[in-house]
């Protein structure tokens, strides 16, 4: 048996990889060379696929829980709840802009969860550990693979590095939220590490501490209703149906 | 005797064995080749766009992993192909440019709107399953590249029609509504898929050529009536109809007969007046053009590194 | 010999009212990222295996494209990249002086040697 707070932190880690994926999913056919459209794609298969594994055992526990209602799945988690009922972090649902905001925002995000993941590999419920341990192999890569273009693009040309810079100056205020419940230990790693990407890219790291919060208790930007709205269209549009 | 460079060449051809890039070959074969791998490629590239616009819709998480995973299929396989093209000596960007200048032509049917859900199923059926149907042919082309290229092509193809037909058999099983929403697909699919085949034999007067190198082995006509004959079993199970008539079994020809296409609206789409054709070239192009600094700006690190582990 | 190249395959149509497409081949765009051949290793033991080419700004991403790529359906286990331009290749002209002489010597093949039932499976 779970409790709310557990489940409610299942959806978390669930909202955060199906929004996070979903953003890295629009890219695909728009991408700057073919190599790369496939690489984002990959990226956004690997979320879609961690908040599936979220998802399920989410409605497992839910089910487990309930007596009466209409049994909790997946779907119903991602397609029929609204935005003040997602609980991802809020630096997953902004736009992705362009190759450097996209980048950035995978490679500042992935490093929180390449982090978290390796805590939750030791999680006492073993279910959440076999995800974390899935999840880990696949964050791993992306922390590589966006780190790599994170540090091509900030010292590659004039307009990259300035353009990255933009990136970092719109996504750094939504990183203090990674880290409000989470041990100090994670937030010092992280910051380590992305210090050594952002020094080898020539990047520096805004002095800027304020924090936009509010994703886990579902205080969102405008941006989340536009994304619920073109994910659950069909659902909406056609209750109770099968696909 | 020393034989003509063009007797060796048909003799290599007819006994079977592929032409590989360095071998000598006619320059009409290697134009032929460029055009047609090059067109196929720009085919699966474009292709990914109507489809890529239901992403971010898709009805269920396990709708929107197979679709995602399917257009980027599309992506590899387009890359496949310029891989291949690029092996006759002209580069991707070339090609690119051609097909942004208009100079390049891709397959009429990527220029039809996808309007809803079921439009996802239909194309995997019929669209992905007359490709199938040309591509797996192609996979014995005498040009190596291009048949190495079509083989792995067809091996990861063989899911892509199955996820569509499972989306129609899921519709098919579904509401009033969503039945409704299946068979309006195949209405407005049906006659674009078939002229996916190409014009008519008689009016294709370079068959002879492509045949006799082996770059292709079927005429469009025969494929055509071999993909009908299968669909019209096939749609039987579904329980849906196709928009045609005339479609009726011919017991002395052992083959469907079937109406008279448009060919009229197929070269208007050719010619670039299809529902879609602007929309697709200038996503093609703006994602092109809102690239080139992340190109540029890769190129220029790496030259940079090169130099400094020079100067180290 | 001219031949009017305006039939159409599948991949193949379009120019018939349009003009044939330009195919000329010369003058490559200076800022194309450069094409690299990728070989991939299936499983611990066997050879890598040349699989196709891409197009990479720097061996590392050439890795990380091939990755994407080429191994979408866990097809390798090891990846080797190298820059096309630096591939040298036989001539197929060569072919009969470089392969033929191969031909006639049988005694490389271990199925020239007749050896007695006891020794089989030397």
């Amino acid at each position: 048996m779970k409790n709310t707070e557990q489940i409610n932190q299942l959806l978390h880690l669930a909202d955060n990889a199906l929004i996070i994926g979903h953003r890295n999913s629009e890219w695909c056919g728009h991408g700057p060379i073919l190599e790369q459209d496939i690489a984002i794609s990959n990226i956004a298969l690997d979320y879609i696929g961690q908040a599936r594994n979220f998802y399920q055992y989410a409605a497992t526990c839910i089910n487990g829980n309930a007596t009466d209602t209409k049994p909790a799945t997946e779907d119903s988690l991602a397609y029929l709840r609204d935005v003040r009922d997602f609980k991802n972090h809020l630096i997953t649902e902004l736009p992705n802009g362009d190759w450097a905001q996209t980048n950035l925002r995978i490679f500042l995000f992935s490093t929180y969860q390449y982090f978290l993941y390796q805590q939750l590999q030791q999680d006492a419920d073993a279910q959440i550990g076999a995800i974390a341990e899935k999840s880990l192999k696949e964050v791993t890569y992306h922390v590589r693979w966006a780190g790599d273009w994170v540090i091509r693009l900030g010292d590659g040309t004039e307009e990259s590095k300035a353009r990255m810079m933009n990136a970092v100056d719109y996504l750094w205020p939504y990183t203090g939220e990674l880290f409000l419940d989470t041990p100090t230990s994670i937030q010092q790693q992280w910051l380590q590490k992305v210090t050594a990407v952002f020094e080898e890219a020539g990047l520096v790291i805004p002095t800027n501490t304020w924090a936009q919060k509010g994703g886990k208790e579902g205080n969102h930007t405008e941006h989340l209703g536009y994304i619920l709205a073109e994910m659950q269209y069909i659902q909406r549009a056609y209750p109770n149906s099968e696909w | 005797m020393e034989k003509n460079l063009e007797t060796i060449f048909q003799e290599k051809i007819d006994a079977e064995i592929r032409i590989e890039p360095k071998d000598w070959m006619p320059e009409k074969y290697r134009q032929t080749l460029i055009r047609q791998i090059s067109q196929h490629a720009h085919s699966e590239i474009v292709g990914m766009l109507p489809e890529g616009n239901w992403i971010t819709r898709a009805p269920s998480l396990r709708r929107k992993a197979i679709l995602l995973a399917k257009v980027q299929d599309e992506a590899g396989h387009g890359l496949y192909l310029y891989s291949a093209a690029e092996t006759l000596g002209i580069s991707r960007d070339e090609m690119t440019e051609q097909l942004h200048t208009g100079k390049a032509k891709y397959s009429s049917i990527f220029n039809y709107p996808t309007l809803s859900w079921a439009d996802m199923g239909v194309i995997g059926w019929l669209v992905d399953g007359a490709a199938i149907m040309n591509q797996v042919p192609l996979c014995r082309s005498s040009f190596g590249p291009y048949a190495r290229a079509m083989v792995r092509v067809c091996k990861e193809e063989s899911f892509h029609q199955r996820q569509g037909f499972e989306i129609l058999l899921t519709l098919s099983k579904g509401t009033e509504a969503q039945r409704q929403m299946a068979q309006d697909a195949i209405d407005r699919w049906w006659w674009p898929s078939i002229m996916m085949f190409g014009p008519k034999d008689d009016e294709s007067p370079n068959s002879i050529l492509s045949m006799k190198w082996k770059i292709k082995r079927f005429s469009n006509d025969e494929l055509r009536q071999k993909f009908i004959d299968v669909i019209a079993e096939q749609v039987k199970v579904l329980g849906f109809t196709l928009p045609d008539k005339d479609l009726k079994w011919n017991e002395t020809r052992k083959h469907y007969d079937f109406g008279s296409i448009n060919w009229d609206e197929f070269w208007q789409v050719i010619q670039g007046n299809g529902p879609c054709n602007k929309e697709r070239l200038d996503a093609r192009k703006k994602a092109w053009a809102d690239g080139e600094w992340v190109r540029d700006a890769a190129t220029a690190y790496a030259n940079k590194k090169a130099k400094q582990n020079k100067a180290a | 010999m001219s031949f009017q190249l305006n039939k159409q395959y599948y991949g193949d149509y379009g120019e018939a009212k349009n003009g044939a497409a330009d195919i000329s081949t010369s003058g490559a765009s200076k800022q194309e990222w450069p094409l690299w051949e990728i070989f991939i290793r299936n499983k611990q033991g066997l050879d890598h295996k040349h699989v196709g080419s891409l197009h990479a700004a720097d061996a590392a991403m050439a890795i990380e494209n091939a990755r994407d790529v080429y191994t979408r359906r866990m097809e390798g286990v090891s990846i080797w990249a190298v820059e096309t331009k630096f591939i040298h290749a036989s001539n197929p002209d060569d072919a009969a002086a470089l392969y033929d002489p191969a031909n006639d010597k049988a005694y490389r093949h271990p199925t020239f040697y007749d050896l007695p039932e006891a020794v089989k499976y030397m």
